[in-house]
């Protein structure tokens, strides 16, 4: 299985200042690095579930996620915006963006992963420590580590 | 304290797990004990008996419905939305505490011998009679999700039964369904199979498709009825449903009356889980007492409540319409498209497709062409919309969209009730509007035929066939356009709604600051 992040899945400096946009720019590293087949597909599945209920939350983050046909391989795509993105969310925008590309078929094995992910994004030490990692190498040895525990 | 908590969302890849993580926190922060099952894309490992019959409190944090929540039944319960538990996870274990207190006898869950009263336990449903909570949005959001899932149980009887009914007619052309069903085509009276055993000699291979796929169909709204009764009241819901559902088909209630028929039996079987009874009786309840009563209730109200006005609104519009049969051609199509488009095979299509069957046996072949070509655009308008605006509809509705393309083509208007059923306030409009237009210009073209079923595989019976064809690409481009517009406008203020309830959620004050 491939790692569920590489440094080039990463940016730091968002400049994007709108949800969708961002969520593109995003899913545009995930394109490039071959873990999507179809952008538009996968936006639309991202969006999808945006429109349920959007994924923002307390605390400076958004999650846009989706189970999609167009994902390769179970994937986080990192985004960090200095000045915050609305995300929905009721106590102000998003700074920490996690896009979560799950493959539909996803075997147990899989979203293990994405569901340690997941249980990892509530801890505060773990946003203290992605709001301040220097570069894009940090971020993914602090999420191996984190949610990998390697 | 011992606290047993779900967590459930609609992907289930992360506030999923985020809540679990929360709730697990907030416990342990507060000196409680905690399990949480997480039904999630990662398989949930359910939560066992022993620790559900010790637990003081239960919390559920779900967007969906959680699946076997009849094991929870009378435990003092805090229900909430999945995104609270991971803003405000400290609050909500204060409020489980303050539920385990409240039910201080039903919390302990022993088995007291003859004690009988088990206090008052909340009851295990988000309907509870405490009102509160965000209303007439978050009605809506249920409503939505019970009407969901049957959908999504009855799509896959829809796609096989519809695509097996489509082979039969490609194979045995428009013969096939009288050979197997009796009835007279082009002429030709056939007699009805009565010993199904004979199915392929008298109406070959084809005939032996259309058997299984008519079989299939027939299902179709006691699936939808019975899931929804089971989104509602769980397993006792689900007998009551599907019979709720049987009996719809037979008073030729259609997919309008199942949806109300599962509605029904959700709602008194949900009613009769609720009840207090004596202790004596709670091992029966489940199994015999709830089904028989919900049943007879259900079966009693689609029968004697609901199919009689029914029967009498289709012979008022009968008599109607041979009133009208005199007057303006189209306009005649414009009524009995709108009719067809209107409940999709229930009984007011029936209506306008028996006055066309009605119309052919007296030699005019111009009503059943306009009757065809408004049946065939209500799945094909919404498989285009499908393909048009695919983040307009869900995962499952796409994949009926594409079965949708041949069900519409072989005249089977019943591919579009999964998308009626799951949003019928947006969805109807568009379809009627669209047949409305495809019956008028098949009348205004003067297209004819002669056949009473079968679609695009009995083009060769049709009289002007390019015109009538014409007519259905106009119908099912305003059907798709319409819907679009519906949905588009739908979503928006749906957006709002949730977030306006999201709003209300964390509205009752008490918020600490959160870890």
């Amino acid at each position: 299985m491939a790692d569920l992040i590489t440094p080039d899945l990463v940016d730091l400096d968002l400049s994007a200042t709108e949800r969708g946009e961002a969520t593109r720019s995003l899913a545009e590293r995930l394109q490039a690095a071959g873990r999507v087949t179809d952008l538009d597909q996968f936006l639309a599945d991202v969006r999808a579930r945006e429109a349920q209920m959007p994924t923002g939350l307390e605390g400076g983050i958004g999650i846009p996620h989706c189970r999609s046909v167009a994902v390769v391989e179970p994937t986080l795509g990192f985004g960090r915006s200095a000045q915050g993105i609305d995300w929905g969310a009721a106590d102000g925008p998003a700074h920490l963006i996690f896009l979560i590309a799950a493959p539909e078929g996803g075997g147990a094995e899989h979203m293990g992963i994405l569901a340690s992910l997941a249980r990892r994004l509530i801890h505060q030490s773990f946003k203290d420590a992605l709001l301040q990692a220097p570069d894009p190498e940090a971020v993914v040895t602090l999420v191996k580590k984190e949610v990998l525990g390697q | 304290m011992k606290i047993v908590a779900v967590t459930s969302c609609p992907t289930g890849i992360a506030h999923t797990y985020m809540a679990a993580e929360a709730l697990e926190q907030a416990a342990r922060n507060a000196g409680h004990e905690i399990k949480v099952e997480t039904q999630g894309a990662a398989g949930a490992e359910a939560v066992p008996d022993a620790d559900i019959a010790a637990a003081d409190a239960v919390v559920f944090a779900a967007d969906v419905e959680v699946r076997n929540r009849e094991r929870f039944a009378g435990k003092p319960l805090v229900q909430t939305s999945v995104k609270r538990a991971i803003n405000d996870a400290p609050n909500l274990i204060a409020e489980a505490e303050a539920a385990a207190s409240a039910a201080p006898v039903a919390a302990t869950a022993t088995p007291a011998a003859g004690g009988g009263d088990a206090g008052r336990p909340v009851p295990p449903t988000p309907t509870g009679g405490g009102g509160g909570g965000g209303g007439a949005a978050a009605f809506g959001n249920q409503l939505r999700g019970w009407l969901m899932t049957g959908v999504s149980y009855m799509i896959p009887f829809v796609a096989a039964g519809g695509i097996l009914i489509a082979l039969g007619f490609l194979f045995g052309g428009g013969a096939v369904k009288p050979k197997v069903y009796g009835g007279t085509f082009e002429g030709v009276t056939y007699q009805a199979i009565t010993d199904f055993t004979q199915v392929v000699q008298k109406a070959g291979w084809a005939g032996l498709l259309f058997l299984i796929g008519a079989t299939a169909f027939s299902m179709l709204v006691p699936i939808l009825a019975g899931f929804i009764a089971y989104a509602m009241a769980d397993r006792p819901g689900l007998v009551p449903g599907i019979v709720a559902g049987l009996l719809a088909n037979l008073v030729g209630a259609g997919f309008l009356g199942g949806l109300v028929g599962g509605l029904l039996a959700g709602a008194i079987a949900l009613y009769l889980v609720r009840l207090k009874v004596p202790r004596a009786f709670a091992g029966i309840m489940p199994v015999v007492f709830i089904p028989l009563v919900a049943t007879l209730l259900v079966g009693f109200l689609m029968v004697v409540v609901i199919g009689k006005p029914i029967a009498a609104a289709q012979t008022g519009l009968t008599n109607w319409l041979n009133g009208l049969s005199g007057s303006n051609a189209v306009l005649l199509g414009l009524l009995l498209g709108l009719m067809m488009g209107f409940d999709l095979g229930g009984p007011v299509n029936k209506v306008a497709y028996t006055f066309g069957l009605a119309a052919l046996a007296s030699g005019n072949t111009q009503v059943m062409a306009a009757v065809m070509a408004a049946g065939m655009v209500p799945p094909l308008g919404l498989a285009l919309a499908t393909v048009l605006r695919k983040h307009l509809f869900s995962d499952a509705e796409r994949k009926a969209g594409e079965a949708a393309w041949l069900l519409g083509a072989s005249f089977i208007t019943e591919g579009a009730i999964p998308f009626a059923a799951a949003d019928p306030i947006r969805v109807v409009p568009a379809t009627m509007a669209g047949g409305g237009v495809a019956g008028a210009l098949s009348m205004a073209f003067k297209c004819g035929s002669r056949a009473p079923h079968g679609g695009i595989w009995v083009i060769g019976l049709i009289e002007k066939p390019l015109l009538w064809f014409l007519a259905i690409v106009i119908g099912l481009a305003v059907s798709a356009a319409l819907v679009i517009v519906l949905k588009s406008l739908g979503h928006r203020a749906s957006d709002e709604e949730l977030e306006a309830e999201m709003g209300d959620a964390s509205l009752p004050g008490r918020r600490t600051a959160t870890a």
